[in-house]
């Protein structure tokens, strides 16, 4: 029986000492951040951890923090879940931050907390998602691009590959993906364009954001328009399937492809040659202009409004639309010369 | 020496998350400058005062050697049908009390299959974790519903000098009577007994049906309270809120010192373990340690109180078999 006293007494002391030792592992960085004094520290709040998407936007917030001067910090929740980033933000404004830069899991749940942190004098801004319907709650906000601009862009991209002409179709995901229609219609009317005149959508195929699927509706495509000169997907996985294809079929160059997609996903593709181009809007440039816009704000050298112009170093002039929403930039096109500098 | 042993066995249970609970605190203000600060300290119970609510319901479950998985889905049934409730312009009070009776009629449910219809709660519960969160989703589609503006914020009311949040203190109150109706009162000794041999208590007379219904019917109160409780902090319901929260409640309850196997449990154990949980989240989080290493230290701590728990009692349960206390 005095055995197990021991044992278990032995068991607290050593717990006991692991978490001590843990903590003094860690103190030593604390004590390195906080002794920057004076200095802006910014955080960023991605949806979930491991997504290199967020590692793209995390490394414009370092850009910027370096250039400026400013502590930069970046933690995200486990899971995307509605709730996740509640604690994190409580623990933010605990820790005395002056930015908080947040890719918001849920448009609703954070009014509260988002509040607090305003309370607190932090600035507050939402990068890549907003907070439809709840915008009071947040300084202003940074999307990705003005999606009403993207099926001109697309439509553009092709036709600089097959000088204008010929016979063109679509892939699209599902047939009610809001986003996707509103990128096609915007397809069909830069179609109508004189400069375009000579493209004919001869077919809109839906490959539902299934790769089997997708892959059978381009290389339906392919066999129903021998004289099919281009087809672009404005959605990953169809863009993906397309030039799985096409690469198959061999039917590249003769058939151009293009869509909306990441560099990791593409990268082969681009190097096979079998896609030229593709577009996305840049999340490292989003991550930079929310950065720096936050860090204007904070220091007072920008007032948020609608219609009011601004300029950032390094980064130019933009200016706030409805809801003080900034508009990172147009679509970028990545390319064999440009996809390698991309790692999302 | 036996009677020290004696007297050292019946608070061990509590022992173990009373240690680690003050190595937290310890550790927590050497991780960051920021961490002791009572006021938020206190606020910051009100994050894990719902799931502290359910731990309550799960101490008796688990002690009369049954699980409620659907703690979790019932919770946010009632924070959905309790917000649409008042959307459509029931009085508050009518609509809080028909959400709170919701939660315990949700409990009763998962009682009588397991008590009447002799089925495992493991199984029974699973069934009504997917069923409940699924009427919650079929009820409220992706959208969310706002819960009115007067009643929203209950993390912002305090008791009389402002730095007792309400949430804390009403989880204090229900903890302590529970914990007494566990411990004192005859109801509380016969869980036990049932969690320790549910054939020899019903030898020895008691209504072992009866008693489960009961503890599945309280499970499901608390998970009633837990959810407007939920609508009220966070202004909105969703149907996945509080997605998952039944294993941190499980977790909870079985680091305070409650046997997984029934007959053995300790609400102050509970109580305890719930606070070591929310320490080791608000230090870790304060310090911005990143949450993959957040998540691995609060498994660590998890299985380092269990390995402890299991080096104590080994010496007097010889093993697997839980002890009525």
């Amino acid at each position: 029986m005095p055995n197990r006293c021991i044992v278990s007494k032995v068991w607290v002391v050593l717990s006991l000492l692991g978490m001590l030792f843990f903590a003094a592992c860690e103190k030593r960085e604390t004590v390195q951040n906080n002794s920057s004094g004076s200095r802006l520290s910014v955080v960023y709040i991605p949806k979930n951890t491991g997504n290199p998407y967020f590692n793209e936007i995390v490394a414009g917030f370092e850009e910027v923090c370096k250039q400026q001067g400013c502590e930069f910090s970046t933690i995200a929740p486990s899971t995307a879940e509605a709730t996740s980033q509640i604690p994190i933000l409580k623990e933010q404004i605990q820790r005395g931050v002056n930015i908080i830069a947040i890719s918001p899991n849920s448009p609703d749940a954070l009014n509260a907390v988002l509040d607090d942190a305003r309370k607190a004098g932090i600035v507050v801004i939402t990068v890549d998602a907003d907070l439809a319907g709840n915008e009071a709650h947040r300084d202003a906000s940074v999307l990705p691009t003005d999606f009403s601009k993207v099926g001109e862009s697309q439509i553009e991209l092709l036709g600089s590959q097959i000088g204008y002409q010929g016979e063109i179709a679509i892939l699209s995901a599902t047939r009610d993906a809001p986003n996707q229609n509103a990128w096609i219609a915007g397809m069909k009317d830069a179609l109508a364009q004189p400069k375009y005149s000579k493209m004919k959508l001869v077919e809109i195929a839906y490959g539902d954001d299934e790769p089997q699927k997708s892959a059978t509706e381009a290389e339906g495509l392919l066999t129903k328009h021998p004289n099919l000169r281009g087809i672009v997907s404005p959605t990953s996985v169809g863009l993906a399937a397309a030039a799985q294809a096409l690469q198959i079929a061999n039917k590249y160059p003769s058939v151009a492809l293009t869509g909306l997609s990441t560099p990791n996903q593409m990268r082969k593709f681009v190097q096979d040659g079998v896609v030229k181009a593709f577009q996305l809007w840049s999340p490292r440039e989003m991550g930079r202009l929310a950065c720096s816009l936050a860090i204007s704000i904070k220091q007072g050298k920008v007032k948020p409004g609608e219609g009011v112009e601004f300029e950032l170093p390094e980064i130019g002039k933009r200016s706030f639309g409805k809801n003080n929403v900034v508009i990172t930039g147009p679509l970028v096109t990545f390319d064999q010369n440009t996809i390698n500098e991309y790692h999302f | 020496m036996a009677a020290l042993q004696e007297r050292f066995a019946v608070k061990r249970a509590e022992l173990v998350p009373l240690g680690l609970l003050a190595a937290a605190m310890i550790a927590g203000g050497m991780l960051s400058p920021h961490f002791w600060d009572l006021r938020y300290l206190l606020d910051s119970t009100s994050l894990h005062v719902e799931t502290g609510l359910l731990v309550i319901g799960m101490t008796f479950v688990i002690a009369l050697g049954q699980i409620d998985l659907s703690a979790a889905s019932n919770l946010a049934l009632v924070s959905c049908a309790t917000a649409k409730l008042l959307q459509m312009g029931v009085h508050p009070a009518v609509g809080i009390c028909i959400g709170i009776g919701l939660g315990t009629m949700l409990g009763i449910v998962n009682g009588l299959l397991v008590a009447y219809a002799n089925l495992p709660s493991f199984l029974v519960t699973l069934g009504t974790l997917a069923l409940y969160r699924g009427i919650a989703q079929a009820l409220m589609g992706a959208a969310s519903v706002k819960f009115p503006e007067s009643l929203c914020g209950i993390d912002r009311w305090y008791l009389p000098g402002g730095i007792v949040p309400v949430p804390f203190a009403v989880f204090v109150v229900l903890a302590a009577a529970f914990g007494v109706a566990l411990a004192k009162t005859t109801f509380g000794r016969r869980v036990i007994a049932i969690g320790a041999n549910s054939t020899a208590s019903e030898y020895s007379a008691i209504k072992v049906n009866r008693i489960v219904l009961s503890v599945f019917a309280l499970s499901g109160l608390m998970a009633g309270i837990a959810g407007v409780m939920m609508d009220s902090r966070l202004g909105v319901a969703r149907y996945d809120h509080a997605r998952g929260l039944e294993l941190e409640v499980i977790t909870a309850t079985v680091l305070g010192g409650t046997s997984i196997y029934g007959g053995k449990a300790t609400m102050t154990g509970s109580f305890l373990a719930l606070l070591l949980m929310a320490a080791v989240h608000v230090s870790l989080g304060l310090a911005n340690v990143k949450t993959e290493i957040q998540l691995t230290i609060i498994g660590a701590v998890l299985v380092l109180t269990l390995a402890i728990g299991g080096v104590f009692s080994g010496a007097k349960a010889g093993g697997l078999a839980g002890r009525a206390e």
